[in-house]
């Protein structure tokens, strides 16, 4: 599984880090990182949450 | 034994959510998703933001799981329900037809409240449906430049920045003496007052709308001060009302919201979810109606859940989450999570109000009860979790606060 965020659309609210803070978190930048590009399986429920959660739907999900 | 049927009215939001979780729980029989609304689900967030802003085209705001054949529901667009019928197990739709269900959703949130007093004129808007934002863009594209909004709560705040993106002089219009001032202290109003004051607004705090004037058309808002500002486009947002005609003499309790048990049941086999919904919050012993955006996924979610476990003689889960909302105005991302109160005490934790770029907690009884953010989201995030998990004053405060790695 491959984690691809578009940044053009990422509004930097966080949804995402509330649910995968594994995956994701906003700094105080107020820009998004991506801490592991390709999670874990273990996380997929997760982050496929947080895709579907993104009010910009700005995350996809590869394999 | 015949098919069992489950009826979701709403098709928005909490609707969707709760219909989406139908399937995926694995409940395999009819759903049918009403909704008063010609359209499929659609977010409404955009709405007062990229739609009126013109940074975004109507199509865009369409909610992306309702969008496609894949949610095997069927769909009634376009009619919505009448009446409800709990003994005989109906919902009565407005066209005269009548749905019968095992298990019933109801997900019809707010409509916006209208300014008491004041007639139908043109170019005196509220907004909540796509419709509703779609006539205010075309009044600003149709040269409106002098535009009022009532009432700087959220979305009047989101209006009123984005009337200013598209050039026009707007006043903003506010009977209490500081935005937000039912639920926040008055010094963090002062900083949404200031930001709106830095982008050109003319904010009126403590002035409450007299009259609305013109025949026919706008002409201006009277204020209660006795000034008149001119406007040709007026929006209205001074909070909403929930959606619960339909409901009236059906036997459900209604009370500003349909009332739930503290799982969402509100009666049995009949679930609420969404703006619509009054329930008792047991993390904060308040009977509460929440009107945010990822509160209507948390409760739809959790409603279909309850609606099936209804189904199955199972009991049901409590259902208390921390609330958590989002603003955008201009360059300002305000984020709230939790639940405060004017008289909370309120310490800056990160950042400061002088900057507008800050990230405060809200204390009460010892403990921290919400965190607010201007700018900082990703703060407001970690201690939401930490609020999930209960966070004492005195912890947050001797520095246990969550930092935030700096930047890499
Ligand atoms: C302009 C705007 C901006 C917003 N911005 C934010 C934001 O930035 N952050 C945030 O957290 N929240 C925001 N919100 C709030 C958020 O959108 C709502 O909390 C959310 O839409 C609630 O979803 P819901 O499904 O409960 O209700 P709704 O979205 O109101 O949907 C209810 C649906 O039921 C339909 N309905 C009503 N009566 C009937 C009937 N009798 N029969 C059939 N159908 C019926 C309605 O037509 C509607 O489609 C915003 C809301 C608006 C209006
Ligand atoms: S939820 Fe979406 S918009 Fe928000 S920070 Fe994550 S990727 Fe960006």
């Amino acid at each position: 599984m491959r984690v691809v965020v578009d940044y053009d659309l990422c509004e930097s609210n966080a949804v995402c880090m509330g649910i995968a803070p594994e995956v994701f978190e906003v700094r105080d930048d107020d820009f998004l990182y991506v801490l592991q590009d390709e999670p874990d399986e273990s996380l997929r429920e997760k982050v496929e949450q947080a895709a579907t959660r993104c009010p910009k739907q700005a995350i996809t999900i590869e394999g | 034994m015949a098919e069992s049927h489950v009826v979701v009215v709403g098709a928005s939001l909490a609707g969707l959510q709760a219909a989406v979780t139908l399937r995926a729980e694995g409940f395999a029989e009819a759903v049918t998703v009403v909704g008063e609304e010609p359209h499929r689900p659609y977010d409404r967030p955009p709405l007062s933001k990229q739609v009126i802003a013109g940074d975004w085209d109507a199509d865009r705001v369409a909610l992306p799981a309702g969008a496609g054949a894949s949610l095997d529901v069927t769909w009634e667009l376009g009619t919505g329900a009448a009446g409800l019928d709990l003994a005989g197990r109906r919902v009565l739709l407005a066209d005269g037809r009548a749905l019968t269900f095992d298990g019933l959703v109801i997900a019809t949130g707010a409509h916006p409240r209208p300014l008491p007093g004041v007639g139908a004129l043109e170019g005196v808007h509220t907004l909540r449906t796509l419709e509703d934002a779609l006539a205010v863009r075309a009044a600003l594209d149709g040269g409106a430049r002098r535009v009022v909004v009532v009432g700087a709560g959220f979305i009047g705040a989101e209006v009123a920045a984005s009337c200013r993106q598209r050039g026009a002089e707007v006043t903003l219009v506010e009977p209490l003496p500081q935005p937000l001032a039912r639920v926040l202290p008055e010094q963090v109003g002062a900083v949404l007052a200031e930001v709106h004051r830095s982008h050109g607004v003319d904010v009126r705090l403590g002035v409450g709308v007299e009259a609305i004037e013109g025949l026919g058309r706008v002409q201006g808002v009277r204020l209660a001060d006795g000034t008149t500002v001119a406007a040709d486009l007026v929006v209205v947002g001074i909070g909403v009302v929930p959606a619960t005609g339909w409901l009236e003499g059906s036997g459900l309790t209604l009370d500003d919201g349909v009332v739930c048990d503290e799982t969402t049941l509100a009666a049995p086999g009949v679930v609420a979810a969404g703006d619509v919904a009054r329930w008792p919050n047991a993390r904060y012993g308040e009977v509460m109606r929440v009107e945010h955006w990822e509160h209507a996924i948390d409760m739809g979610t959790h409603a279909a859940r309850r609606l099936l476990a209804d189904l199955a003689g199972e009991p049901g889960e409590p259902f208390a989450p921390v609330p958590w909302f989002w603003s955008d105005q201009y360059d300002r991302k305000v984020q709230l999570a939790g639940r405060p109160r004017p008289t909370d005490r309120f310490e800056v934790v990160a950042g400061s109000l002088a900057e507008a770029r800050f990230c405060g907690l809200f204390g009460r009884d010892g403990q921290v009860v919400a965190a607010l953010g201007m700018n900082m989201p990703g703060r407001v995030v970690r201690y939401r979790r930490e609020l999930q998990d209960g966070l004492s004053w005195d912890d947050a405060l001797a520095g246990a606060a969550p930092a935030v790695p700096p930047t890499s």
